[in-house]
């Protein structure tokens, strides 16, 4: 266990390290780089510009500035946001909690349904059921996400006033009930694409599973299939889904970026935009790279929480 | 799941959505409403604009924010009383086209990765298939949108950022199939005449590679077109007064209710659209791939 551990951190270090490259590499792409902020200020002048540029290290050699940036970022000096001087890290911390209570709920939605469908679908092969989850699934995954909360605002908030058609919370309100009622949309919306791809997950896991040679053994002991079911299926299936969790993050943040957009719900997604809009690049430069990090770390609690809960892989 | 042996316990079938001919017709049916509607998307953007009454840039203020059906202005107008209908088959050429050439794109890159991958193994293959993960942890969007606020937005440079960001999972599907193509004894053959290396990857392994390609590449189709979509509803996309599918949702959101039809038909085009490349891409799977009969 503690070699697998140890191999799989490894990965994700050297993942890690290109992920920062490829981080630096678009930092580079900025129009004018690090120096675009100061360039629109007046009265500016070249000389003023390239004794900034000496200042800031940026005539050293290219691989220095990396392992620069690259080491204050290991510190957590992430910069200061262009908007209002706060460090970066702060700026994101405060949109964080947003972001992961819509992830979380659309998240728990996604694997209660798309379990369920999976599951029935499997157990009721070639069942008109199964076909409309199948057509349903991929016409889940081609629909806007943008476009699905833009016509459930129409239909939810402007025809039929059941729900709120942006923000987190009532100002002024703020209860729990106030909340809940703010993340009921937005965190179906989200939930769309991902209960497409569990279902579909869920259904061949189940399939896999169900021609096991202990499946057919728990059959003949007598068992009813129900309990057959409970007991020996859907623990099994769920296994592999444990990593398409992991692997769904990037996903969800994506989803989440247009979801919060739309409803305007104050996460990282909608604080990416604004940072985009203020050619805020410390933020933007941030937000992505924390994304991925968060991608990374996902996946490898994933593969960790997997070989825990399942003797087989960490064995071999 | 292995394929000689016949599955433990057949599944019970009854009805006659249950016969085999029925589930292949099924499939097929899927896959060919999915030609038929790209066909008819695809004529209709191209054929269309010549046939509507207005222009897509024509501007009416008397007109704007005409519901459907109104006059000629059959799926209505916008807020500066341009045609929507005309806009949608001027925006649909530059949406699919963006999708195809990013496809096109994104596929070149992500085969030639795979090949040389697959091929030399070892270091080089880690190395590379290790960037691939790298930046399949990015998620797409965020790069995207932080790559288009970057560069001056036209059509080709959101379709080079489009396939920039969605060539990985052709180059992964490229790289496992090479591995195991790299062992026959035809790739033996060619190394034993002397052929080049280059030559064995793209004139031996490649060919051979081609079926999950072809699925690849026309979900590819399917997400490039959701990726235009997205970036340029969030704005950093095709800029207006070009009209891209996603753009003309891009103002929807104000007018939802007053003038409902502005957000709804450029969406269920949206829809239409990566739906058939989708339905497309799973019906070439199962035909290209002779184990699916049988799951």
């Amino acid at each position: 266990m503690t070699r697998y551990i140890l191999s799989r951190l490894g990965q994700s270090l050297v993942l890690l390290v290109l992920v920062s490259m490829i981080g630096f590499a678009v930092l580079n792409l900025a129009p004018g780089g690090p120096l675009s902020q100061f360039a629109l200020t007046p009265g500016m002048s070249q000389a003023d510009l390239d004794r900034i540029a000496v200042q800031m290290g940026l005539d050293r050699p290219l691989i220095v500035q990396y392992a620069d940036w690259a080491w204050r970022l290991l510190r957590g000096d992430w910069g200061r946001s262009f908007r209002d001087s706060r460090p970066v890290l702060d700026v994101i911390g405060g949109h964080f909690g947003a972001t992961l209570l819509l992830m979380g709920t659309a998240t728990v939605i996604s694997v209660t349904v798309g379990t369920w469908v999976g599951i029935k679908g499997a157990t009721k092969r070639y069942s008109l059921f199964d076909y409309a989850a199948t057509v349903g699934a991929m016409v889940a995954l081609s629909i806007p996400t943008f476009w699905f909360g833009l016509v459930a605002i129409y239909i939810f908030s402007l025809k039929l006033g059941w729900l709120p058609a942006g923000n987190m919370y009532t100002i002024g309100n703020g209860s729990f009930l106030d909340y809940a009622i703010h993340l009921i949309m937005p965190a179906m919306v989200l939930a769309l694409v991902d209960v497409a791809v569990w279902s579909r997950y869920m259904r061949t896991a189940t399939l896999d599973v169900i021609n096991q040679d202990f499946v057919r053994t728990a059959k003949a002991k007598g068992m009813t299939p129900r309990r057959v079911l409970m007991k020996h299926v859907v623990g099994n299936a769920l296994l592999p889904m444990i990593t398409l969790a992991g692997l769904q993050v990037p996903t969800l943040l994506g989803g989440a970026l247009v979801t919060e957009t739309v409803f305007t719900w104050p996460g990282m997604g909608r604080l990416f935009l604004d940072s985009l809009g203020y050619q805020d690049y410390p933020v933007v430069m941030g937000l992505l790279m924390f994304s991925a990090i968060l991608v990374l770390l996902s996946n490898l609690a994933a593969d960790l929480l997997t070989a825990f809960v399942d003797p087989r892989i960490r064995l071999t | 799941m292995s394929v000689s042996s016949p599955p433990a316990n057949p599944p019970v079938r009854s009805g006659w959505w249950n016969s085999r001919t029925f589930r292949r017709f099924m499939r097929h049916r899927l896959a060919a409403l999915g030609v038929v509607m790209v066909s008819v998307l695809t004529l209709a953007c191209v054929i269309g604009p010549y046939l509507l009454p207005y222009n897509d840039l024509y501007i009416d203020l008397r007109a704007r924010f005409s519901p459907p059906l109104t006059g000629y202005h059959f799926l209505g107008t916008d807020p500066l009383g341009r045609d929507i209908a005309a806009r949608l088959l001027m925006a649909g050429r530059i949406s699919m086209l963006v999708g195809f050439a990013a496809m096109v794109l994104s596929t070149l890159i992500g085969a030639t990765i795979g090949v040389v991958a697959g091929y030399y193994g070892g270091r080089i293959g880690t190395v590379l298939m290790r960037f691939v993960d790298a930046v399949l942890s990015f998620p797409s969007i965020f790069l995207l949108l932080a790559l288009a606020a970057f560069i001056k937005p036209s059509p080709i440079m959101i379709t080079v950022i489009i396939a920039i960001t969605s060539w990985m999972e052709v180059a992964r599907i490229v790289e496992a199939e090479v591995r195991s193509l790299r062992e026959r004894d035809f790739i033996m053959a060619a190394r034993m005449l002397g052929l080049s290396n280059r030559w064995i990857m793209f004139r031996e392994l490649l060919p051979n590679a081609m079926g999950p390609i072809i699925v690849a590449a026309t979900l590819t189709v399917a997400r490039a077109i959701l990726l235009e979509a997205y970036v340029s509803f969030l704005g950093y996309g095709i800029q207006p007064p070009l009209p891209s599918w996603g753009n003309m949702l891009n103002g929807a959101q104000q007018y939802l209710q007053s003038a409902p039809w502005l957000a709804i038909v450029p969406g269920v085009a949206i829809t239409l659209a990566v739906t058939s490349f989708n339905f497309i891409g799973d019906g070439l799977r199962d035909a290209l791939d002779a184990r699916s009969d049988l799951i």
